[in-house]
């Protein structure tokens, strides 16, 4: 299968160590993967801080980048919810028929990691191997957007070694909404900071989630006061083998 | 907590705290990060919220996951409303000449000023100059309390936790739960320094508290020439009115005086009384938990020797036509205003109803204001933005509102209203961020330059520290550095260019 690999700014930016685990997971399962040097932004920050109209040329740039592919596989639920949710109404608002054409094809075929490795692959046993104890924050747009399901706790209970505990009140947001983080930090450090309390109560050393924007969030506030908790995104933990196991 | 303390430094809304200052309007309300972060700060309100808002989210999981058919009851709630919405020009003078065959009369009111004034030609006509009130989310938007008291006539809350806020001079702070911000320690002292016939060895005990109370009302109930209340339905077919409460004290101001007045928005029509076996369904255990609601009444009019022999209905617009004038702010007009929404808010959870800036707290409250009275001042600005967008909201309303998706097309209408008028630091922000974000060329080098600061600024991986408007991230959470190459820069050292 040609599978193009959406790997988001952000990660792209800042987490490039979770690119090259989406790149060694897939490989592993004798995939080939192709980055798509074109691709940027899908441009989800404007457009939920209300910059709608700056956000329709990041859609366009994506449709672009990502034409041709069988498969869009991106280390995101919440990048991934923008381009499945969102993309159709930008283009109707944008009056741009080619736009909602491309849309029309490419939507469907982007993909959450877990979802395309458990549903659509249907793999859960990727051969990795971690022996952590680990706990596992579904992020809002995982859980309510794209609807994941229990897919990328089916990956981390085939993981060999890793001991998985049940975050306490998991499906409560983490606080980062984000521009929100910024335009309301009081309210959003508040609610990060039960979603830390809850992180520490499990006695987990790695926090682990879906998207990297949640882990930025969370692990931001768990670093500040030198918790010793890590966070590591869901293809980084597929991604280690006895072989290689970090 | 002893009141809402919206008078700190950097408060510039209303002073709450003079001897009877009343319930003061909504404008003037400070923007909603203000607000909120002098309740985030408040550990009684945060305890109290904290505490009440998971208490009820866990009930209304556990009776909402009796019902088998809980989605095709919001499937069929949905429809109902959206179909009376469409035809809302329809049924509303259908309803008026059902309520005027059934022998009430109907007013009509363009927004709070007019409402206001009919509601007081009423009392005044009545004779009477005090009125028993039901609990009624609508006499709160219009300040109908309020516009009484500067014509002499008082309006005593009969609800209790509504009588508790009255009583302490303060807001309503949720849809059903008024009081959720006050403790049993904070009501003894109000009922004892604002309730004249109090007992005097008045303890905390709730018990106590309700008698005192009950005591306390009853003289007003039997007294009462004059009762107002709101409506959860209004029946377009039949012409009746349906409140649905959990004390019984709606109904003694809905049957003991011998005039009625009911303020209803118009978007609170049902069809006929087949719909309201759905709502009737849905509202209970979405706002309370309850697998059947408690006092259900309603009334047609009027009925000779039985209950009021006057009644009159007030039907409000108050910016709700230009609600439904919005393709996608319509959906906001469906709120049977149960507060799920509410209950499973993080953002309300952690501030409480006052931040909101109207009646209508919470995710609901967050679209409908703007929805129905712009977004040109500073609170209905804030209020799109009032979200983690994280939509615990649109799973559990019972009408199946897309809040998040209002939410983020409001927050384009508020971009959108500024546009071209000032210059404005985000926009600017914003305006190269896109430029950068949408040019892979331009992604790489910024990147590239973000390395090098990176190694600068950073201690241990992590940046401590940031100018505003980031410092607002950096006072509680560090930022990584970024690395010392991107995955994109990766990619085309090992890989090769791509294609």
């Amino acid at each position: 299968m040609r599978i193009g690999l959406f790997v988001t700014c952000l990660t792209d930016t800042l987490y490039p160590g979770t690119g090259r685990a989406v790149v060694a997971v897939l490989e592993r399962l004798g995939h080939q993967v192709d980055f798509p040097a074109a691709q940027s932004c899908c441009g989800q920050m404007h457009f939920n801080t209300g910059y709608r109209r700056e956000a329709t040329p990041m859609a366009r740039g994506f449709t672009g980048a990502f034409s041709g592919y069988e498969a869009i596989v991106t280390p995101s639920a919440s990048c991934a919810s923008m381009v499945r949710e969102y993309y159709p109404a930008l283009a109707t608002e944008a009056q741009d028929p080619g736009l909602a054409r491309a849309v029309a094809q490419i939507a469907p075929r982007t993909y959450e990691l877990s979802v395309f490795l458990a549903d659509v692959l249907g793999v859960t046993d990727v051969g990795a191997y971690f022996p952590h104890r680990v706990t596992y924050h579904p992020s809002c747009h995982s859980l309510r957007m794209l609807r994941v399901g229990d897919a990328p706790l089916r990956l981390l209970r085939a993981v060999r070694g890793l001991d998985l505990v049940d975050l306490p009140d998991a499906e409560s947001c983490c606080g980062f909404g984000g521009t929100f983080a910024v335009k309301n930090a009081d309210v959003s450090a508040a609610i990060c900071a039960d979603k830390v309390t809850a992180v520490r109560q499990t006695g987990a050393e790695v926090l682990c989630a879906a998207d990297n924007s949640c882990l930025m969030h969370i692990g931001g506030a768990l670093t500040r006061q030198r918790s010793g908790v890590a966070t590591m995104h869901l293809a980084e933990i597929l991604a280690c083998t006895e072989g290689a196991p970090t | 907590m002893t009141g809402p303390d919206m008078t700190g430094p950097d408060m510039t809304g209303p002073d709450l705290t003079g001897p009877h200052p009343g319930m003061p309007t909504y404008l003037g309300m400070p923007s909603f990060p203000v607000a909120a972060a002098a309740a985030v700060a408040d550990s009684q309100l945060r305890r109290n919220l904290a505490h009440a808002t998971h208490t009820i989210r866990e009930k209304r999981a556990v009776t909402v996951a009796e019902l088998t058919d809980w989605e095709a009851l919001r499937a069929a709630a949905k429809a109902i409303k959206d179909h009376t919405l469409a035809n809302l020009d329809t049924y509303l003078l259908r309803l008026e000449a059902s309520v005027t065959k059934a022998g009430g009369h109907v007013h009509w009111a363009q927004d709070a000023t007019e409402a206001n004034a009919i509601v007081t030609d009423l009392v005044r006509a009545a004779g009477a100059d005090q009125v028993v009130k039901v609990k009624s989310m609508v006499t709160q938007e219009i300040g109908l309390n309020e516009a009484l008291a500067a014509e002499g006539i008082s309006a005593l809350e009969t609800d209790l936790a509504e009588l508790i806020v009255q009583l302490g001079h303060d807001r309503p702070s949720h849809i059903l739960v008024p009081a959720i911000h006050r403790n049993r320690a904070e009501i003894r002292e109000i009922f004892r320094r604002e309730m004249p016939d109090a007992p005097a060895d008045l303890t905390d005990d709730p018990a106590m508290l309700a008698a005192a109370a009950r005591t306390h009302l009853r003289q007003a109930f039997l007294s009462a020439q004059v009762g107002i209340s709101g409506a959860n339905f209004a029946i377009a077919d039949t012409g009746s009115l349906v409140v649905v409460e959990s004390e019984g004290n709606g109904r003694m101001c809905l049957t003991l005086p011998r005039t009625l007045i009911s303020v209803v928005g118009i978007e609170k029509i049902l069809p006929s009384w087949r719909d309201l076996e759905v709502f009737l369904a849905l509202l209970p255990r979405s706002s309370t938990a309850e697998r059947m609601n408690p006092y259900t009444s309603t009334w047609t009019g009027i009925t000779p020797g039985d209950g009021p022999q006057d009644f009159h209905l007030v039907l409000l617009d108050n910016g709700r036509t230009s609600a439904l004038a919005d393709h996608t702010g319509r959906q906001a007009l469906r709120c049977i205003r149960c507060s799920a929404c509410l209950n499973v808010c993080p953002v309300y959870e952690r501030t409480g109803g006052h931040a909101y800036g109207s009646p209508y707290p919470g995710p609901i409250g967050a679209i409908i204001s703007p929805l129905m009275r712009g977004v040109t001042s500073p609170i209905d600005a804030s209020l799109p933005f009032a979200s983690t967008l994280c939509g615990a909201c649109y799973d559990v309303c019972p009408v199946a509102i897309n809040i998040p998706e209002a939410l983020v097309y409001l927050r384009g209408k508020v971009v959108d209203a500024k546009r071209e008028k000032h210059f404005s630091p985000e926009r600017t922000v914003f305006n190269v961020s896109a430029h950068v974000l949408r040019s892979p060329r331009l992604l790489g080098a910024a990147q590239r330059a973000g390395s090098l600061a990176g190694r600068v600024f950073a201690r241990s991986g992590r940046i401590r520290r940031l100018p505003p408007p980031l410092s607002g991230w950096t006072e509680t959470r560090d930022v990584p550095a970024p690395p010392p190459e991107s995955f994109r820069a990766w990619w085309a050292r090992t890989r090769g260019a791509g294609r």
